[in-house]
C-alpha cells in the first residue's frame, strides 16, 4: 500500500481535486479508457490511469471506490467533471506523461 | 417452495424506483450511485454491493445511450436483490447478438468517450445470478437482474 500523497510527490502530479482526499492509501493501479472494461477489471483502492476527462469517469470511480483518477497525456478534466469529483470526494490528478510511462513509474512504488 | 421465491418475484421487503433520462450523459451513473448508497445503508456485504453496482451502472448507461427514458427499480427480497430496468426506446432486435461481448451500436461520440465497448450486457451477466431481457422493437426494453444474497 502506498499513500496517495507519496505517489503525487514521486511522479510530480498535478492535483485538480480535492486537496482533502489525498490521504488515502492506494493498493495498486489500473489503466484503461473503456469504461465498461474499467468497471469490470478495476479494484477498490486502485489509482485509475485514463485519458477520459468527462463527468462519467467520476461515476465509475465512485461506484468502484477507486482511490484516485490520474489523467494522462496532459489532459485536463472538464469543469463539470471537477464539480462531480467534489461532490463524490474523488481525487483527480494529472500528468503530461502517457499512460505507459505513468504505469511504469507507478509500479516501481509498489 | 414455489419456484418464484428463488427468483425474487414475491413481495419485496423494500423497493425503490428511480427515473433515468435518455441522452443525459451528465447525469449518467447518478442513479446507480444512489442505489449503491442505499445498499450500503442496508448493510449488504461489499462483494454483493460491487456486483450490484456493476449491474446498475451498465443498465443505467444503456438507457442513457440508447433509450428515451426509463426507470430503474431495486428490490430487496429476503434471499435476493432484484434490479429492474424498464425503458421506452428503440428496443433490441436481436438480444442474443446484443449479449455478445464486443457487439455495440454505440455512436462515434459515445465511443470517443469510452462507451460502446460492447461489454455492458456481458458485465451484467457475469455479475448477476440471473439476467432476463425482454425487448420489443420500437417500444422498449425491460431488463431484470437477480443477485442472490444467501
Ligand atoms: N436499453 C437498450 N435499448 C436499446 N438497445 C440496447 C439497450 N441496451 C443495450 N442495447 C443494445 O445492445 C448493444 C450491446 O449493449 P452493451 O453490451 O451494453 O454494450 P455497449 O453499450 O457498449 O454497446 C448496444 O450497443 C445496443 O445496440
Ligand atoms: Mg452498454
Amino acid at each position: 500500500m502506498v499513500a496517495l500523497k507519496h505517489i503525487i510527490d514521486e511522479l510530480g502530479l498535478k492535483v485538480y481535486c480535492c486537496r482533502d482526499t489525498l490521504d488515502r492509501p492506494i493498493i495498486g493501479g489500473y489503466s484503461g479508457d473503456l469504461l465498461s472494461d474499467v468497471m469490470a477489471h478495476s479494484h477498490a483502492g486502485e489509482i485509475w490511469i485514463t485519458i477520459q476527462t468527462h463527468p462519467n469517469i467520476i461515476a465509475v470511480a465512485s461506484l468502484k471506490e477507486l482511490g484516485a483518477i490520474l489523467l494522462a497525456n496532459g489532459r485536463a478534466p472538464l469543469p463539470e467533471t471537477l464539480e462531480k469529483a467534489e461532490m463524490e470526494r474523488i481525487s483527480v490528478l494529472g500528468s503530461p506523461l502517457p499512460a505507459f510511462e505513468l504505469a511504469a513509474r507507478l509500479s516501481r512504488l509498489f | 417452495m414455489p419456484a418464484c421465491d428463488a427468483e425474487g418475484t414475491g413481495k419485496p421487503l423494500l423497493r425503490q424506483g428511480y427515473a433515468v433520462q435518455g441522452g443525459d450523459f451528465l447525469a449518467g451513473g447518478t442513479v446507480s450511485t444512489r442505489i449503491k448508497d442505499l445498499l450500503k445503508e442496508i448493510g449488504l456485504s461489499p462483494a454483493l454491493i460491487r456486483r450490484a453496482a456493476i449491474c446498475c451502472y451498465e443498465a443505467e448507461m444503456n438507457v442513457v445511450m440508447y433509450a428515451r427514458q426509463g426507470t430503474m427499480t431495486v428490490e430487496i427480497h429476503p434471499r435476493e436483490l432484484v434490479i429492474r430496468v424498464e425503458d421506452e426506446g428503440p428496443g433490441i432486435p436481436d438480444v442474443e447478438l446484443a449479449m455478445q461481448e464486443g457487439y455495440s451500436t454505440a455512436t462515434d461520440f459515445m465511443r470517443s468517450r469510452g462507451f460502446g465497448a460492447g461489454m455492458g450486457l456481458p458485465n451484467i451477466r457475469r455479475n448477476a445470478d440471473l439476467l432476463e431481457i425482454e425487448s420489443v422493437v420500437g417500444r422498449g426494453t425491460s431488463l431484470r437482474a437477480v443477485i442472490r444474497l444467501v
